[in-house]
Formats: C-alpha cells, structure tokens, sequence
C-alpha cells in the first residue's frame, strides 16, 4: 500500500501550485475566500485546510491568518482536521430511503467494517450520511468527492464502486 | 438650542443628547447604567453579550441599548420586569457557561460578570454547569489565557485587530463552539502577537490576565539572603490610585514609596533616573547616527511591544531601532554592576524587581540578552495591577499612607524621566538633551507642544537643532506604527527620528494598568505626567547629578565600551511559523 499523508507540517510546492492556482481563478480577490477555501480543500487529498497552507493563503491574499482560520471553523463544509480521503456520502431523505439505501450503507459499513462517521485507519474512508444532493432518479447512490455513483443496490455494484476508488 | 439634539424620556426622566448617541449612552449621561458586558466606550459597537437589552415603547421586541441611536420622542423603559427577566435570563446563560471559580480567579472582586451578579441578587447559578473544561493556557511569559472564563463579548478581539492592527484573537467556530482563540488555537508567543497586553485590560471577566508573580516576590521577601530592590516605572505613580478608588490620573508617588518600603523591598529605586540614562545614551546614539551616517531614521527601543512587533513583523527595519536597552533593562544592569560593586553585593543574592505598566516587560526580562553571567538583570515585573495586589496583601490603604522618597542614589529621576509613561515624551526628553549635547546652547524653551498630544494618531513635527532641521515623528498604538513603518519604507517621509508606544497614549495605558483604564483616564494620566514633569526643579536627563555621577564613576562617557556593553542590546527577526520565501517569487508581495 502507498504511504498516507496523515497531516501536513510544511507547505509542500505541491500546495503552492495549488493554492497560486486557485487564488488566480478568484482574481486575487480575498472577499471570495469561502469559494477560495472549498477549491482548495478539493485539490488537498485529505480535504480540509492544513495550517501551512491557511498561512500561505494569508500572506498571498494580504489577510490575516486568523481570518482565514475564523472562517474555515465556522463553515460546516470546511475543515481544518484530515478527513478521509474518500468520503461516501450516502443520502438519507426519504427518496433513497424508499429506495432501500439503508441496506446499501449496512453493506458499506460490513465491506469497509466501519462505523458511520468513522474514517478507517489508512485515511482512505468514511461513511457519511447527508441530505439529498439529487441523485433520486439512481438511488440508492452514493457521492463521493463530487462523483456520483448510482443503482449501488447490490454488494457487487458497492464493491465494484470501491475498486474504482483506487 | 441646537437642532440636532434629540429628546427622549428614559424610566420618564426627560434627556436631551446629540443626535448619533446610543441609549447606553444617553442613560449613561443621567447616571443609569445599563448593564452591558460586550459595551466599551472606545470601541465600536459589537452587540455580542445583549445583557443590555431594554424596552422602547411602540417597538415590538426589546432594543440592545448600545447599538440603538437614539430617536426624538423615544421612550426608553429600562426597569420593567420585562427588561428584567430578559437581562436576568441572558445572566443565567452566559454564567452556565462560565466556569465559576471566582475565588481563585485573578479578577476576583474587579470582574464585571461579577459585578451583574451581584447588581442583580444572583448568588447561585439556577441553571446547571455547562462551560468547557479547557485547561488554562500559560504559554508565555506574559500573558495567560483561560477560555473557560470567557464571555465571548469580543473586546479582545476588537482591540486587538481595531487599535492594535495585530489580529492575534479571533472568533472561532460558530455557536455553542464559539470560542475566542489563536488562529489553529496557537499558543501565544507563536502567532503575531505581541503581548502588549491589550486584551487583558479590556477582558470583562478573568479569561485574559497577566501572568501572576506576587508570590515570587512575596518569596523572595521572605528570604533572609537575598537583597530585593524594586524600580517603579514612571507611568505607574498616575495610574495605581485608580485601583484604590482615587481621582483618574492623581499622582500618588510618595504614597506608593512609603507601601512598597512596607511591602518590604530594602530599596526602593526609580526607574525614571534610568530613562534619563537612556536619554543620555539614545540621545548620543542619534547624534551620532546623524553625525557618522548611520542607519536614519533612528526609531526608539524602551516599548517593548513595539521591539517585540518589530522582530516578529518588520525584521527588515532593525537596524533603524535604537539599541539602547529599555529603561527597565538599564536599570537591571546598573543594578546588578555599578550599585552591586558599590554596596559590596554579590549580583546572584539581589532579586531585582520592577514595577512596570506593562505585560511584555514580563517578556522583555526573560531575554538572554539582558543578563550576564547566568543571571537575568530583571528577575520580577509586577504590572500596576499585580503591586496594588501586594498592596492589598499587606492590608495597605493607599490613600491614607504618607509620603517618603525613593531611595538614592538611583531615585533621583528628571522631568524628562517622567514623561517616559506617555506619549510624545521619550522625544520631547530626548529633543531637550540632544539639543542642548548638539548645539552647547542652553534650551530657550523646554516645551515641545509639536510632539505632545493626544490618545491614538500620529504626529509629525520639525525641530530647530541651532541651524539643522530634525524631522520627527510620534505614535501611539501598533496601528498607527505600522502606518508610520509604511511612509518610511515607502520613502513618503524622511524622518530622523521616531517614537513609538506599542499602547494607546503610551505608558499610562499600558497592558499592565488597572482594569477600567480607557481613553478619558489615560488623557489624565498624560496630564497628570505633564504636570509632574513641570513641577521638577531638574526637568533636563544630563542634568540630572546622579547621571553625572554615575557617567563618572562608571561609565565614562554615554556610547563608551563599558555603556555599550551594559546599556545596549541586540534584536534579532523572530524565526516565522512558516518560510515561505522559496516559493514567493513572482507574486505579488
């Protein structure tokens, strides 16, 4: 198995490049810094805002590093702790529910032996449950980093789901 | 009449304010005080803590009085039992999650929660314990934090971002995980802050104090070895009587001696005689920069703040801070050598102690710099706040002390000495002497009004030396230094000469001074100083007898080997969290 990142201690020119990138597509413009924030966290490999990169961020953006940090805690979809690397976010509003989606995440929670909420010990997983994001018409689905895979209604078509998470 | 005053009725008491004025403040002008937690009169309105909550009739939900302007014909009821239950319901609240520890906490008798539990009969909290466990945080030499206390009313935040352009505090998380904190919950010393101190002078309540060391000195007082001798910092004798109920800004010096003499100390010094050592010496150092082209302009060095923002901020600017150590960093050293040698005393049996206006004085004493031979030249700072807790330790009522004199010969201070504790007035003592050391004229008039003046802002102003112009420059506030950082790095001005006080008005409203401390005391306290300084026969550092003497038996002359060796320092750029030079090419900073 390749070695995890588990947390980042130094700004790596990995996160330079992505932050540079991601700071030029807002045009430099610190009032976007929520917007700033959520692309970046997308790029780093654990999702969320590593401390080096919120000071990088800070002087790149002429603000102050605690402005950065006050708004990554007070936003619920921005973190400044590791998450998983694949989060499976299974919907839990009636829709997928009639649809038996509470099946599909026992499934998930005996492959992966997993708690909701848990991340497995290599970082690569977590099982979430969250509202609708749109996918009724190929519930029971899962999304994961944005994608979303669909009619995940039997353990062949989980697992097969998981193969493709690396 | 004026056109724009507002008429308004509060608890039916008829009251004429200016338009633009806030019911806080219109009940405040006819003696009703509205209970607030998050309401400072120098700060801009935050509405946090809505303990001051009050009913305006006609208006459906009741008004938070600090952020409600007043409006003609409004009527104000702030004692109904509505009023009542709301405030008294916001009291319960915020002490649920208040970890109640009143005793051993550092604000106890002096905390404004407190004082609303008392206004409003609270003596046991009616809702269950719902704060954090959190530990204290003593991270640093200076300052400690305990986020348990906190009321979350944003005062710390306001100065430190709004008055002092830091930013080291910040709101963190949202609802029941607010917290007020560093940014990734930091300690201290390793984010921007400075330790001026700032916070704790604003904090409500104990989450933010200065780091206690009475009992040290209570220690070493009770050590039969030791020779334990304090400096009082010029600031503090315009300051302490505001802890014991006296008139903001009353000069109580002689009253201070007599209490610290009883206290215990063996010698009692001011450290007013050594600002006028640094005047000699910063002064001399000027003239020769200016003489011998030396890095210009020649910023000076006695805030410690200030040195400690110029370290951790603009390391780039170094060389344009005086090295002359800071008065108390004088008198350490002067202390420990010249007095030491003189009274036959071994320097490792001398605590040396100082009373100072200031939490990162605490900070500055640490340093290796100041120190030799494995000890440190200052052992002990007490803020203002911490000596009017011995005061009290002793059983001390201040007002009633009588009078008695620094001890000699390092009490002997100059007018130019006192007005160290304010702004404006390191340059105006420093323009005394080097006019005097550079034209060999006698000063016709001793005044600089150009560099006096008022809480906050910058001055600028252009002094005559016999012939040569000196431009200088005078701020107060970390903001407002880091605009006059701007124009020099800019090259807008072309000062000589600058000074800067980390705090607001300088010394006297310092992080160390009594709670309560606010612009309109420290106006007093710059008048009070002002006052001192021309009620002195000796109003000039070099004439000071015991600076002469001192320069003859020990030093020499100012700037000589042995003054360079004891009464000069070294800065060094505070190592970041993070380097981030390899990757800052073709930015834009």
């Amino acid at each position: 198995m390749k070695p995890f990142v588990q947390k980042l201690d130094e700004l790596t020119p990995e996160m330079v490049a992505l932050v540079d990138r991601v700071v030029e597509e807002h045009q430099n413009d610190p009032t976007q810094l929520v917007g700033i924030l959520l692309d970046i966290q997308d790029g780093v490999e654990r999702h969320y805002i590593p401390e080096p990169v919120a000071y990088y961020l800070s002087q790149r953006l002429s603000i102050r590093v605690t402005q950065i940090y006050d708004v990554v805690t007070f936003y619920s979809m921005l973190y400044d702790k590791p998450r998983a690397k694949y989060t499976l976010e299974v919907c839990n509003s009636a829709p997928c529910r009639v649809k038996d989606s509470d099946t599909l995440v026992e499934t998930l929670k005996r492959l992966l032996n997993l708690e909701v909420g848990e991340v497995t010990y290599d970082g690569r997983f977590c099982i979430e449950k969250v509202p609708c994001f749109g996918a009724c018409d190929v519930s029971p689905a899962v999304r994961v980093n944005g994608a979303v895979y669909g009619h995940l209604d039997s353990e062949e078509r989980v697992l097969d789901m998981l193969r493709q998470l690396d | 009449m004026s056109e724009n005053m507002i008429h308004l009725t509060i608890n039916h008491m008829p009251v004429e304010v200016p338009a633009g004025t806030r019911i806080i403040e219109a009940a405040h002008s006819i003696g009703i005080d509205i209970p607030h937690l998050c309401y400072h009169p120098d700060q801009s309105i935050k509405a946090h803590c809505r303990m001051c909550m009050v009913e305006v009739t006609g208006q459906r939900k009741l008004l938070a009085a600090c952020s409600t302007l007043v409006w003609e014909g409004m009527e104000v009821i702030t004692d109904s039992k509505r009023v009542y239950d709301a405030q008294v319901g916001v009291l319960d609240l915020i002490l649920a999650d208040h970890h109640q520890d009143c005793l051993a906490c550092a604000r106890n008798n002096n905390c404004d929660l407190q004082n609303l539990c008392r206004r409003f009969n609270r003596l046991k909290p009616d809702l269950p314990d719902v704060s954090s466990k959190e530990r204290p945080r003593l991270d640093n030499p200076s300052i400690v934090r305990d986020p348990t206390k906190c009321v979350k009313c944003g005062r710390c935040v306001k100065v430190c971002t709004e008055v002092q352009g830091i930013g080291a505090l910040s709101f963190t998380g949202r609802s029941a995980a607010c917290k007020v904190t560093t940014a990734f919950d930091l300690p201290m010393n390793e984010t921007d802050c400075v330790l001026c101190g700032q916070c704790t002078l604003v904090c409500p309540v104990g989450a933010l104090t200065e780091v206690d060391h009475t009992s040290h000195v209570r220690h070493a007082l009770h050590d039969p070895t030791k020779h334990v001798v304090v400096q009082v910092a010029p600031s503090v004798r315009v300051a302490l009587g505001d802890d014991f109920g006296m008139e903001p800004g009353a000069l109580v010096t002689g009253k201070m001696v007599t209490a610290l003499k009883m206290i215990g100390f063996e010698k009692v010094f001011d450290t007013n005689f050594s600002a006028d050592l640094t005047i000699m010496e910063e002064g001399s150092e000027l003239l020769d920069r200016i003489k011998n082209g030396g890095c210009l302009p020649m910023i000076t060095s006695c805030s410690p703040g200030w040195v400690n923002f110029m370290e951790k901020h603009h390391p780039e600017m170094i060389p344009h801070l005086s090295t002359a150590k800071s008065p108390q960093g004088m008198f350490g050293a002067v202390l420990k050598t010249y007095y030491a040698q003189r009274m036959g005393w071994d320097p490792k049996d001398i605590v040396s102690v100082s009373v100072m206006p200031c939490t990162a004085k605490k900070f500055e004493a640490t340093r290796p710099e100041l120190g030799r031979n494995g000890y440190q030249d200052v052992d002990v700072v007490l803020t203002t706040r911490e000596l009017a807790k011995l005061i009290r330790y002793e059983g001390l009522d201040l007002k009633r002390l009588p009078e008695s004199e620094f001890d000699a010969p390092l009490g002997t201070g100059s007018g130019a000495g006192a007005i160290f504790g304010n702004t404006g007035g390191v340059m105006e003592a420093a323009l005394r002497t080097a006019y005097e050391l550079y034209t060999g004229k006698e000063l016709p008039r001793l005044e600089f009004e150009a560099v006096r003046g008022e809480v906050g802002g910058i001055r600028e102003a252009t002094i005559d030396l016999g012939g040569t112009s000196l431009k200088v420059a005078v701020a107060n506030g970390l903001k407002n230094a880091e605009e006059v950082i701007r124009r020099v790095e800019s090259g807008e001005a072309d000062y000589l000469f600058i000074e800067i006080m980390a705090c607001p008005g300088g010394c006297i409203g310092g992080g160390g001074q009594p709670i309560g401390t606010n612009n309109a005391k420290r106006q007093a306290r710059i008048k009070a100083l002002y006052a001192l300084d021309k009620s002195l026969p000796l109003r000039k550092s070099h004439e000071n007898p015991d600076i002469k003497t001192i320069y003859e038996e020990f030093f020499d002359h100012p700037l000589s080997h042995k003054a360079h060796e004891l009464l000069h320092t070294t800065y060094a750029a505070r190592p970041k969290r993070y380097d981030f030079t390899p990757y800052l090419h073709g930015t834009q900073k």
